[in-house]
């Protein structure tokens, strides 16, 4: 948004103004509540973010078999740690190798496989990503300060509305002696989309 | 439909803005948006899914939609399904706002046309077949972007049958039939370039080469 959203305005701009006029209407027929708009908010800003994919990625680097049933069934295996719910009804996990590097797009809107990795990041949801990465994706990843080896062939997985695609990383080199929490905290949410390496 | 939200492959739109630690939402009243808007599909009022949503966002007012931020999307459409539900009074809504409050056109009951509603059961496709993707220009919601129309790809990964959203956003009735991953190259797509792009097509939108 703009350079102005710190501060509180004197008046409320009219895109603010139109969501209160809604909830207002809504709210007042009993259509929707506070408390529920609040506890909907709260789980998207604390329990259901990229951290969950992490937990995700971390066992597969881990564990052979749970790694072959991610790539298997990518909904059953995040229902596996307790993982799933709304917009990640199929989930497909692609796995980054020495010779394939995966990356994530929503050329008609904007989906993302929310019960691992959240809500998109602006960029995600904006014409340029959307546009560009299906037509120009190692230029892309560039910009991204990604630089692929020219052998490494570039697959961009535009998702459907109802697949939905998590990138599996490359586990870094070096980290034999991690547990899997500390993994963990190794894999960004970029590096689920593609957009980073880890 | 052929509509601004179907960007892939444009040209024009200048580098990918990213932005460093962003937080979950940009502004209060986005936060209040994505509360407001699950909220009114949690208790059904937008449908079983968000095909509808999809389709309302698509039928916004082109220099509206990509003029406004995501989350404006958002409460357009669905504003405008409560609207054409008649479950709420577009004039309250504007002057509750104190000005405009700008909806979407109703939708465009055009699934795939000249479609019939009836779905395969059969999955007409192995892995590995060369498929065309038909030349359909839908007035109404699809999930077949442009940039493949006409494109030869190689079918690589077997989904599911899914709910066919052109015929949901339309008319309600909820469909299912094959889906298959279809692999096309960069030089099908865009006559040069590298790497393959996957895009997930209905049966319906793919022909036997």
């Amino acid at each position: 948004m703009t350079a102005d959203s710190h501060h509180h305005p004197a008046e409320p701009a009219p895109i603010e103004r139109r969501v209160t006029a809604l909830e207002e209407v809504l709210t007042a027929r009993g259509m929707v509540s506070a408390e529920f708009i609040d506890a909907v908010v709260h789980a998207y800003e604390n329990d259901i973010g990229p951290m969950n994919g992490a937990v995700v990625v971390a066992r597969a680097w881990c564990d052979p078999g749970y790694r072959q049933r991610l790539v298997a069934n990518g909904t059953a295996a995040i229902g596996e740690l307790g993982f799933g719910g709304p917009e990640g009804e199929h989930l497909v996990a692609v796995e980054n190798t020495t010779s394939v590097h995966n990356v994530v797009v929503c050329t008609l809107c904007s989906c993302y496989p929310w019960p691992v990795l959240g809500l998109p990041p602006a960029w995600y949801k904006s014409p340029a990503y959307r546009a560009r990465v299906v037509r120009e994706p190692r230029m892309v990843l560039v910009e991204f300060g990604v630089n692929l080896p020219d052998d490494v062939e570039i697959r961009v997985w535009d998702s459907s509305a109802e697949a939905r695609y998590l990138v599996i990383p490359r586990r870094p080199a070096g980290t034999d002696d991690l547990s899997e929490a500390d993994l963990a905290r190794l894999v960004t949410r970029d590096g689920m989309i593609g957009t980073a390496l880890l | 439909m052929d509509g601004v939200h179907d960007v892939g492959g444009l040209h024009g739109f200048g580098p990918v803005v990213a932005r460093v630690d962003e937080p979950v939402f940009g502004a209060e009243w986005e936060r209040r948006c994505f509360g407001l808007v699950v909220s009114v599909a949690v208790a059904g009022l937008t449908g079983p899914s968000f095909t509808r949503m999809r389709a309302a966002i698509e039928a916004m007012a082109p220099d509206h939609y990509l003029s406004s931020p995501y989350y404006e999307h958002w409460l357009t459409a669905v504003a405008s399904i409560l609207v054409q539900a008649g479950l709420v009074d577009a004039d309250e809504l504007a002057e509750r706002a104190g000005g405009a409050f700008p909806l979407a056109s109703p939708p465009l009951p055009d699934p795939l046309a000249g479609g019939v509603p009836t779905a395969p059961t059969t999955t007409r496709f192995a892995l590995g077949d060369r498929v065309r993707v038909r030349d359909l220009s839908p007035a109404g919601h699809t999930r077949c972007p442009r940039y493949v129309r006409r494109r030869v790809g190689v079918v690589a990964r077997l989904h599911d049958h899914m709910v066919l959203p052109d015929l949901e956003a339309a008319s309600g009735e909820r469909l299912t039939e094959p889906v298959y991953g279809i692999s096309f190259t960069a030089a099908e797509l865009w006559g040069r370039g590298e790497g393959l792009v996957n895009v997930d097509l209905w049966d319906r939108y793919l022909e036997a080469t």
